[in-house]
């Protein structure tokens, strides 16, 4: 038996259903919190903290954090967008992210979420430089490691979606990497057709589909067309 | 009148060619500044004190470091323009070539012995004095002297140079364009 929820994102009312996460029910209002390794469709993970908001004055990642009646959530506060900001800035000095040569640009979440959150004088971190292994074994999937966040997605949505297990961590804290199961990506049993390698999964431009560079024209990507955030389903 | 110096370091000049984006705009921009060491007027060397210098490109040869340090003893403002300028760009790829523990000698190897289309008999890495040294790695421009803003773009639009201009030449940074800031 699910029975309303009532509670309030920075002070406007939003009625959810019990069970649903703050996510969710801000989702189905309209309210767009940013987010990096939540999906629809998966199950939350919780680990970029990108959608960090605060639940009656403590911080929670609201990709996880199930709704409770008269909570009050800040999402859209001075604190908590430098707090998100901050954070998207250190995925990006963490690894190699070349916008100008990167397939997924207009299209990746996380350049588009450095626009929405005003990442525009890109120096407050040294850039790391790390350097991180290529796979272009598989004839019509490429595996880019230099652009990895970590975010989990595609190990989600081959477990979830696809069920077969392709895409898993290796390592730990700063060496924590996206690895496949198998020698490289030629040798799994991953298909160009799978959820776990289709456009929306990778939010940047780790899973690149070969062939498929540059399709759209500047102006006629994704987020030039709709900035993220501005339309209900961004995925 | 403001004076206004640049110069491309490891850049393709493609943020000099996107200030002619500016259009009919430049002709109030000749009205307001006076270009000192530019490739665009070709002055290789600083006439006097500049109020605003921009910055192409970032450091991958003694050569760039040592204009770049020129430029911020010149300069009362510098701006780095472009995303080589702000993290390196295209040319800091060669920073972290796959698998190897001496990124710069792959980096020479591949493009003077092992790319599929290189006729170098002599097999030589071109090492003539006239040639400035190459550095270890390529540097971003705030890596190297302080840089006072950052305008990042691939290359930042007409639109974006047009409006960092006339909010520095007004002596109002907080102007300076925001939204329309793209890093492609």
């Amino acid at each position: 038996m699910s029975k309303t929820v009532v509670f309030k994102i920075d002070g406007v009312e939003i009625r959810g259903t019990s069970g649903q996460t703050i996510m969710e029910a801000a989702d189905k209002a309209g309210i767009y919190i940013p987010r990096l390794c939540d999906v629809e469709g998966l199950d939350p993970q919780g680990s970029c903290r990108v959608c960090t908001v605060k639940v009656n004055g403590r911080t929670a990642a609201s990709c996880t954090q199930p709704i409770a009646d008269g909570i009050e959530v800040e999402n859209e506060t001075m604190e908590i967008r430098n707090f998100r900001r901050d954070l998207v800035r250190m995925l990006f000095h963490e690894g190699n992210h070349l916008c100008p040569c990167c397939e997924a640009s207009g299209r990746c979440e996380l350049q588009a979420l450095a626009y929405r959150l005003g990442i525009l004088q890109p120096d407050k971190y040294p850039y790391l430089q790390p350097v991180r292994p290529v796979d272009a074994s598989h004839p019509d999937i490429m595996l880019d490691t230099n652009r990895c966040i970590r975010c989990g997605r595609c190990i989600r949505a081959s477990r979830q979606l696809d069920h077969k297990n392709v895409f898993g961590y290796i390592g730990r804290g700063i060496n924590k990497q996206v690895g496949v199961d198998g020698k490289d990506l030629a040798h799994t049993d991953v298909h160009i057709d799978d959820k776990a390698v289709a456009l929306g999964t990778c939010p940047v431009g780790c899973i690149i589909q070969k062939r498929r560079g540059f399709f759209d024209a500047i102006g006629q990507r994704k987020f030039d067309l709709h900035p993220i955030g501005t339309k209900e389903k961004d995925s | 009148m403001k004076r206004v110096a640049t110069v491309s370091l490891a850049g393709c000049f493609g943020c000099h060619m996107s200030l002619l984006d500016i259009d009919e705009r430049i002709l109030e921009l000749v009205k307001l500044v006076e270009f000192d060491r530019s490739p665009v007027n070709d002055l290789k060397k600083f006439k006097m004190r500049c109020d605003i210098g921009l910055v192409e490109g970032g450091c991958c040869n003694e050569e760039n470091v040592h204009t770049l340090r020129e430029f911020r003893k010149n300069c009362d403002v510098l701006v780095g323009v472009g995303q080589c300028a702000v993290m390196g760009g295209l040319p800091v790829m060669r920073n972290a070539i796959m698998h190897s523990s001496d990124p710069l000698r792959e980096c020479l190897e591949t493009a003077y012995f092992n790319s599929p289309y290189v006729y170098n008999p002599t097999n030589d890495i071109p090492n003539d004095p006239a040639l400035p040294l190459i550095l270890d790695k390529v540097y971003t421009c705030p890596e190297v002297v302080k840089m006072d803003y950052l305008i990042p773009g691939c290359p930042p639009s007409g639109d974006v140079l047009w409006q960092t201009l006339t909010a520095l030449l007004n002596g109002k940074p907080s102007d300076l364009p925001g939204e329309i800031i793209r890093f492609d």
